[in-house]
């Protein structure tokens, strides 16, 4: 059972990393809008849509 | 193809000769060709997919706001210093607020077209704000480009500056979003390390395992302990000093001593540890709190900012010369030129010799308001007749206007009075709880020293008042942000409890059940003067008020012609125009001026409403269509079939009052009243122990809406009655209103569901707990999930329901053709919606 004495610490680093890379994403404003991405999905286009046409 | 009777873009009526175009595949009709341009270049782009997705009608920019020339002014770097930031690569990103954004499809429209233009790195549209951050590359596209093109589109950009409250929110969002994810891994280890423990004693851990799980829990634990559950240790030594018990002492108390007597165990390797419990605590704790705080955030963020009354730019005089400079770089003594229908940009003082100024949006007085040089001028008021000048006094927030945007804000976030209470009952309940700890310590102590701390900690923990102080504030900002979200905005804290109380809903009608839009009234004449010429009158008196029956006549010919007008509020309008005094209004009022009243008899049906008049007699009669708002006979079913009393109550004829209320399927009416006597009816009503809602446009209606137990005021009206209402309705139909009584009537169960939820909880926790049944883990679990309960109860309440508006459409048109051939323009929003 001493793997566990790795095993664990090692749980702990990946935990600190999936943290900090959450708070990253927090930061970097990717949770602010919870809504329209979720949209966007739905609705895009895989086709680039025609270029810039003024009326 | 579908007939259709509304603008395909933005619903509004049609015109006879309507511009048609093919959008989305189809043969599409539009009101104007400003909103057939809008939709050609949406279609064009291949994003015509937009109508079908979008929540209801859009809205259409003006010709000027198209143009590029109109945002020129913010190609400047010192206008852009407020609002754009510049980024590492080389980018900058533009924060604007978008008028006329309504829901996700808008913002996936907005996308999608602005990022297809050249050197557009990326725009983001929140929806529910309407605020966006367009990033761009300088080197290749110029802001005022964009700007034009978003107007293109249909949403008029304004430069957004975040204020504080803002940036407060987003901090407070973006900290709590993190104190929840360090609680919730954290506990996540930490339970699967107690049950490893738990399951270890039966296997016969090795002892060396055990201590180190211990330790690893102290580490894991010590960061949710310390920093997702540092505001409660915060707000409760707060509430400490300030004598006032709030459900975190208790809470705070459970944790800390939960935690200090774990390290104190595990250091000496002896006792029970409660790692598990305490994280779980503050983890259930946190994420019911951070569903409070983003209820409450939506609340508040909705109304929108000030900002979109004041002017983007101005124009600066500089030694005779004329200038478009930005609003944000006006500087105190400036001199700007502002030109007639603007609005002024800053407070100042009057350089010219004379203005008629329409300060409505801040005094809520239409009525133009004459000045003259040295008199001083605010901040959003409308400049009506001519060029005028003015010396820069006071700019940004020191403007009158921006104060009374921070008491609109205050107002906002006001305690409702139910929630005041709550929280001193929860006070009173928390001593209760910290003296049976106590207690229930003492008597242990008697009993079985060794479990007495054990004991103390499940009755402090299980014992919660979450109900009364997390659950009903929570119930107050999710109604309200649900609410408004449906387009029925509540201004005035308490309005949402009264509102579940109203008995009767009293209606005023010209503007509130009935439209006039139709800027082509027919015209009857009685004297010399030729149908044109006295439209031309009539519009020219008619463009200086803001009455909703204003709207009926088109923009006059020539601007600021006539002079001295003034509005007698239930009556009509008084003014001079060319040296001659006209009135129109009502029979008897516009027949005053010549002294002529019972003499003339009118060609009048019931619905000719407006009569001109000068000091020789009546001029002519003014053929106004009223246009019954869309769905409104569906929307008073609806308020009647909850149990409401209807009533009209305006200060129109007897005949078209009942002509309406006939249709509408209203029994109770009173027609002819003055608005004092609206107000007399209403204090009659309220005499006699029934609780009024008080619908009106807000302009004739000020006191009878402040007399009301709710006052509503439709938000087409003026800006005048946003400031006096409690409620204001903003979108076109009265279909929020059914809606909102049912949500306050719900929201009001939901309180009471939640403080009997409480009640009980707490009577059979509290003697499990003091008997030593419940250990501290099962305290937390039991705990949270009662509050989770309360708070989820409370967020059941923002659920939108979209089911009503499909049943609505046929049974209205049919009953409305019916009656009027007419009505058949007024189908109900909820077709467009779907």
């Amino acid at each position: 059972m001493t793997i566990i004495y790795l095993l664990i610490p090692l749980g702990l680093v990946v935990l600190v990393l999936a943290v900090g890379a959450f708070f990253w994403a927090v930061r970097s404003g990717q949770f602010d809008d919870m809504e329209t991405p979720a949209w966007r999905i739905l609705l895009d286009d895989d086709s680039a849509p025609p270029g810039p046409k003024d009326d | 193809m579908t007939v259709s009777h509304q603008c395909f873009h933005c619903g509004a009526p049609l015109a006879a000769d309507a511009p048609v175009a093919v959008v989305d595949a189809a043969e599409r009709v539009f009101c104007s060709d400003a909103c057939r341009r809008v939709a050609e270049l949406i279609d064009a782009r291949g994003l015509g997919r937009f109508y079908e997705f979008r929540e209801g009608p859009t809205g259409t920019s003006t010709e000027k706001d198209r143009r590029e020339d109109r945002w020129a002014g913010y190609d400047r770097e010192a206008l852009q210093r407020e609002f754009v930031t510049r980024n590492p690569d080389g980018t900058l990103s533009a924060h604007l607020l978008l008028q006329g954004v309504r829901c996700a499809a808008c913002a996936w429209l907005i996308d999608g077209a602005m990022t297809a233009l050249a050197g557009v790195r990326s725009i983001s549209v929140d929806p529910v704000t309407t605020r966006a951050v367009l990033t761009w590359h300088p080197d290749e596209t110029q802001l005022s480009v964009l700007l034009a093109n978003l107007a293109r589109l249909g949403y008029t950009p304004f430069p957004y500056t975040e204020d504080d409250a803002d940036r407060v929110a987003i901090e407070e969002q973006r900290a709590g979003l993190k104190r929840l994810i360090i609680s919730g891994l954290g506990m996540m280890q930490v339970v699967s390390f107690a049950i490893a423990m738990y399951a270890g004693a039966f296997q016969s851990m090795d002892e060396d395992i055990r201590e180190f799980l211990r330790l690893v829990s102290l580490v894991v634990a010590t960061p949710v302990v310390f920093y997702a559950g540092w505001p409660f240790f915060v707000r409760a030594w707060k509430g400490i000093r300030e004598r006032a018990l709030g459900m975190d002492v208790p809470v705070s108390l459970a944790i800390g001593f939960a935690f200090t007597a774990s390290v104190w165990n595990t250091f000496v390797g002896d006792g029970e540890i409660y790692f598990d419990s305490a994280t779980m605590f503050v983890f259930f704790l946190t994420g019911a709190r951070y569903l409070e705080m983003m209820g409450r955030h939506r609340a508040l963020s909705l109304t929108g900012s000030l900002a979109r009354h004041l002017p983007g730019t101005a124009t600066r005089l500089v030694d005779g010369r004329a200038e478009e400079v930005g609003v944000m770089e006006l500087q105190v003594g400036d001199h700007l030129q502002i030109q007639p229908g603007k609005a002024l940009p800053a407070d100042g003082v009057l350089l010219s010799s004379e203005a008629r100024l329409d300060e409505s949006v801040l005094t809520g007085e239409s009525t133009p308001i004459r000045k003259l040089t040295g008199d001083p001028v605010v901040a959003g008021s409308l400049n009506l007749t001519h060029a005028a000048e003015i010396e820069v006094q006071r700019v940004g927030a020191e403007t009158v206007m921006a104060q009374i945007g921070r008491l609109v804000t205050d107002a906002r976030e006001q305690r409702p009075r139910l929630v005041e209470i709550s929280d001193r009952v929860a006070s009173w309940f928390v001593a209760g709880v910290l003296l049976s700890a106590c207690v229930v310590g003492a008597i242990w102590w008697q009993i079985a020293p060794a479990r007495t701390f054990e004991i103390v900690l499940a009755v402090l923990v299980v014992t919660c008042p979450c109900a009364l102080a997390l659950a009903t504030p929570a119930v107050f900002t999710v109604a309200t942000s649900a609410l408004a979200r449906r387009g029925f905005m509540i201004r005035r804290a308490g309005a949402l409890q009264s509102l579940s109380r109203a008995t009767d809903v009293v209606f005023d009608k010209t503007g509130t059940l009935t439209i006039h839009d139709s800027v082509d009234p027919d015209v009857v004449t009685h004297g010399k003067q030729t149908a044109a010429e006295a439209l031309e009158i009539a519009a020219a008196l008619e463009a200086c008020s803001e009455h909703p029956l204003a709207r009926a006549f088109p923009p006059p010919a020539v601007a600021g012609l006539a002079e001295d007008v003034r509005a007698v509020p239930g009556a009509g309008l008084e003014g001079r125009i060319a040296g001659r005094d006209y009135r129109i209004g009502t029979l008897e009022f516009a027949l005053e001026i010549c002294g002529q009243l019972g003499e003339i008899s009118p060609h009048g049906d019931s619905r000719r409403i407006a009569y001109l008049a000068d000091v020789d007699g009546l001029i002519a009669e003014f053929d106004i269509a009223e246009r019954v708002r869309d769905g409104a006979r569906d929307d008073i079913g609806r308020l009647a079939g909850m149990g409401l009393e209807i009533t009209i109550a305006s200060g129109d004829r007897l005949a078209p009052v009942q002509a309406l209320a006939a249709r509408l399927g209203v029994r109770a009416t009173h027609a002819g009243l003055h608005p004092e006597e609206k107000l007399s009816f209403v204090r009659g009503l309220q005499e006699a122990g029934r609780k009024v809602v008080m619908v009106g446009d807000g302009i004739n209606d000020s006191p009878v809406l402040a007399g009301a137990d709710v006052s509503v005021a439709m938000g087409s009206g003026t800006s005048l009655a946003q400031y006096s209402a409690d409620c204001v309705l903003m979108s076109p139909s009265l279909e929020p209103l059914a809606g909102a009584v049912a949500t306050a009537r719900k929201a009001m169960q939901v309180v009471r569901q939640n403080l009997v939820w409480a009640i009980c909880y707490n009577l059979v926790a509290l003697p499990l707990a003091a008997t030593g049944v419940l250990s501290p883990w099962m305290a937390a679990l039991g705990m949270s999930a009662s509050s989770l309960l309360v708070t989820a109860n409370a967020l059941r309440l923002g659920r939108r329901e979209r089911a009503p508006l499909a049943e609505q459409p046929a049974s209205e048109s049919a009953a409305e053709s019916a009656v009027e051939p007419t009505a058949a323009c007024c189908k109900p929003t909820g077709g467009a919606a779907s």
